[in-house]
């Protein structure tokens, strides 16, 4: 990597560290599992979790067996059936503006464990993470007493098996409670295996909620629990975000049976930049776009497609601008990328951009010093991809970005949809009937014009065609959680 | 005087607004309700599932895109030619259902007024799924239906005419295109309604009929990469095949209509979700400012 006077000639600022405190949480050796209101020891074998910032290992958290997973979703068919059930939509509708309280008033504490256990910037998880979850908690509260009036009947289902990924723990743990609760099931959730911290204290928020016992369980463990849950005959609705290759081996294991399924899996979402965009602006919101969140987003704008004639200016904008995000300890205020998740994903990340260079894609990254510990991938952008390179049709989920180019906004559309995924697409342009037409065209679930990366609680989000099905957030959010 | 001989008629598949015979040269033997021999079927195979998908892809853009107001004239369309043949209907309902020509009547009124039913919807399903979402902060944000794409289905396997309306109006009137494998027993009426789609300006490809078994042609169209949805109401009570199906379509996570366990009465109110289960929600974000 570059020298430290080279970053100092592209980087414009300088800042002293500004680092969150980490005093407020109090992370134990080791965590159990949250069954039926209560935190117990697992059956099964213990994994670590660790900082990916600095491979520090952060605590031992029990890995949940069948057996575990039986007694979780017992609980919950049992809370179901003698309390969730028969509760007024009133008073459930309390509990969740209960929980909704809570996460706004640990909120620090929330976002500090959430970037410690996950890698991400302080300045996302305090400001997007965590705001967000304590809205859709707060959202769907007032949607349990007025089901009759959403138009998916008032029944809901009963036990919820829900599975989540590590990209933004505590935020999919909100997508999946909120509505199932909010709706009358009761949940059995399983946390990703590199980032169960935050729901286990969210187990605690429960606890401090009174939520009655049963009516959210917490599993933590890797694909074999998920697997369980999933198959677990009582269980009604599996709910699942996380790969397009896990969403499939979920839709085949649930074929021939019962179970409601949602989906919302990966994506490889095309950025359009028309030469009439607003070039300054459009430039943010590329970076917001594939560089949020170390771009491990689903629907992360990961092709850029740029229209030939402003492509040389934009692609210089970008890269001055890439040349002063910063890149190091999550828990700085100013820092705009934190770690990559896990050695696992840095891995992927690596091998995919070795790809997309032998293939023969221009590599490019800004000077940029990496810490020695944890893992670490710079922000990084490919030119002259083609459609047919793997950087530009697999989900590289991380801060890597393809730029392709086009002439005509048909052109534009025709790539835009080459791709098996349809999650989420973007659009710069000044021109309002262009944008309206663009969005019409492009087979995508979210649509973002002259934006990137908005969620809002009551916003619908999902995909189409491998992206998964099912929509979470808004009136759309409940259907997938009622008979 | 000697008695004329009359003309009948070859029963073929539906694909792309033509009338192919099977590319594999099968047919099958149809009986009327009483096992007497009425017609030779084609029996659809592989490649005509193929191609059927084909069509449905291609057609999809423009039907897809046309106005809802124009979908919904198409589909009304459908209705009135069916009207217009009524005494030809009747019949193939009796034969191939043995029903009486006062209950014939009967499902031919309920077949034909399903449509208009349905056509109406094409203008009025987007504001009543769709609408605007108010977000926290200066944002236009508008959740809008739009078609799944080609959605495969296995029409009922009792009811050869007002089920086989009953599943394929509601995917169609709102931009979807489709290919349906017809009753295996009873095809004939549906090859007499392509007869009506293909004079109702209904565009070539739209819908596409394949006559024969559904084994011969389900597991192709569930594990088609180019299919976007399955409907398998006709697989009614065969839990086997229903979840070797579904298993099939979820390789390109295909959105499926499970299997129920008898075939619906479909006399009763049909309700929204035929429409519903295959549309997508879009939301699209802009900026609101100066």
């Amino acid at each position: 990597m570059a020298d430290k006077e080279t970053t100092r000639t592209v980087s414009p600022f300088e800042y002293a560290p500004a680092p969150e405190s980490r005093a407020i949480v109090d992370i134990k050796p080791s965590y159990g599992l949250f069954v039926n209101g209560e935190f117990v020891d697992g059956t099964g074998k213990a994994f670590k979790t660790v900082n990916p910032a600095t491979e520090e290992v952060l605590a031992e958290v029990a890995e949940a067996s069948e057996a575990d997973v039986d007694a979780a979703v017992k609980a919950a068919r049992r809370a179901y059936t003698r309390v969730w059930s028969k509760m007024s939509g009133a008073e459930r509708a309390k509990y969740l503006y209960r929980i909704a309280r809570i996460i706004q008033e640990r909120g620090r504490e929330l976002a500090v464990l959430e970037s410690i256990d996950n890698g991400k910037p302080i300045k996302e998880s305090r400001d997007v993470d965590v705001p967000t979850v304590a809205a859709h908690f707060f959202y769907y509260a007032g949607w349990a007493d007025k089901l009759e009036y959403a138009g998916y009947g008032t029944q809901s289902l009963g036990v919820a098996g829900q599975v989540i990924p590590w990209n933004f723990p505590l935020l999919m743990l909100a997508w999946k409670i909120a509505p199932a609760l909010a709706a009358g099931n009761t949940v059995v959730l399983k946390p990703a295996e590199t980032t169960p911290l935050t729901a286990l204290l969210f187990a605690e928020i429960c606890q401090q909620a009174d939520l009655p016992p049963g009516v959210v369980n917490i599993v933590t463990g890797a694909g074999e629990t998920g697997r369980a849950l999933v198959a677990h005959e009582d269980v009604d609705k599996v709910a699942f975000t996380g790969s397009t290759d896990v969403g499939r081996a979920i839709a085949k294991a649930v074929a021939g049976t019962d179970k409601k399924v949602t989906l919302e899996l990966g994506g490889k979402a095309a950025n359009i930049v028309f030469d009439d965009a607003p070039i300054d602006q459009a430039v943010e919101g590329i970076v917001n776009g594939i560089f949020f969140n170390q771009g491990h987003v689903c629907c992360a704008g990961s092709r850029l497609l740029v229209q030939e004639s402003v492509a040389e200016e934009v692609l210089g904008k970008l890269k001055r601008r890439m040349g002063t995000l910063r890149v190091g300890d999550p828990l700085d205020k100013n820092t705009d990328i934190g770690a990559i998740n896990s050695a696992e994903q840095l891995a992927r990340i690596r091998e995919l951009s070795d790809i997309g260079e032998s293939e023969g894609a221009g590599r490019w990254s800004p000077p940029c010093d990496l810490p020695s510990n944890g893992y670490w991938f710079p922000p990084t952008l490919f030119t002259g991809v083609s459609q047919a390179h793997r950087i530009a049709r697999e989900e590289i989920f991380g801060p890597v970005l393809s730029v392709l180019t086009f002439r005509t906004p048909h052109e534009a559309v025709e790539k835009a949809n080459n791709t098996p995924y349809g999650l989420s697409a973007g659009i710069w342009t000044d021109k309002g009937s262009r944008i309206l037409w663009m969005a019409n065209q492009l087979r995508a679930g979210v649509v973002w014009a002259n934006t990137f990366n908005k969620f809002d609680p009551t916003s619908p989000f999902g995909g189409y065609k491998e992206s998964g099905y099912g929509r979470e957030g808004g009136r759309h959010g409940l259907e997938g959680y009622l008979k | 005087m000697n008695a004329r001989i009359d003309v009948r008629k070859t029963y073929k598949l539906y694909i792309g607004g033509a009338f192919p015979r099977s590319e594999s040269g099968y047919s099958y033997v149809v009986n009327d309700a009483k096992g007497k021999f009425m017609a030779n079927a084609a029996l659809a195979s592989r490649k005509d599932a193929r191609d059927a998908v084909q069509a449905a892809r291609k057609a999809f853009p423009g039907w897809s895109g046309r106005t809802a107001y124009n979908r919904a004239q198409i589909v009304y369309r459908i209705a009135e030619v069916m009207e217009d043949r009524r005494p030809q209907f009747v019949d193939a309902l009796q034969k191939s259902e043995g029903l009486t020509a006062a209950r014939a009547e009967k499902v031919l009124d309920a077949a034909i007024d399903r449509l208009v039913w349905y056509a109406g919807w094409a203008d009025k399903i987007t504001q009543v799924v769709g609408g605007a979402n108010p977000v926290a902060g200066p944002y236009f944000n508008l959740s809008t239906p739009e078609p799944t794409g080609v959605v495969a289905i296995v029409a009922p396997q009792e009811s050869s005419l007002l089920g086989l309306v009953s599943v394929l109006a509601p995917v169609i009137v709102t931009g979807n295109t489709v290919v349906v494998t017809t009753s295996h027993e009873r095809p004939l009426p549906a090859v007499t309604f392509a007869e009506v789609l293909a004079t109702s300006d209904v565009p070539g490809g739209v819908v596409n009929i394949l006559t024969g078994t559904p084994a011969s042609t389900a597991p192709w169209l569930a594990s088609h990469m180019d299919v976007n949805a399955l409907d398998l109401t006709g697989v009614a009570g065969d839990a086997e095949t229903a979840a070797s199906l579904e298993e099939a379509a979820a390789e390109n996570l295909k959105r499926v209509r499970r299997a129920p366990a008898a075939e619906p009465d479909w006399t009763l109110d049909p309700g929204t979700d035929r429409m519903t289960q295959f549309l997508e929600t879009k939301t699209v974000w802009h900026p609101i400012g100066l």
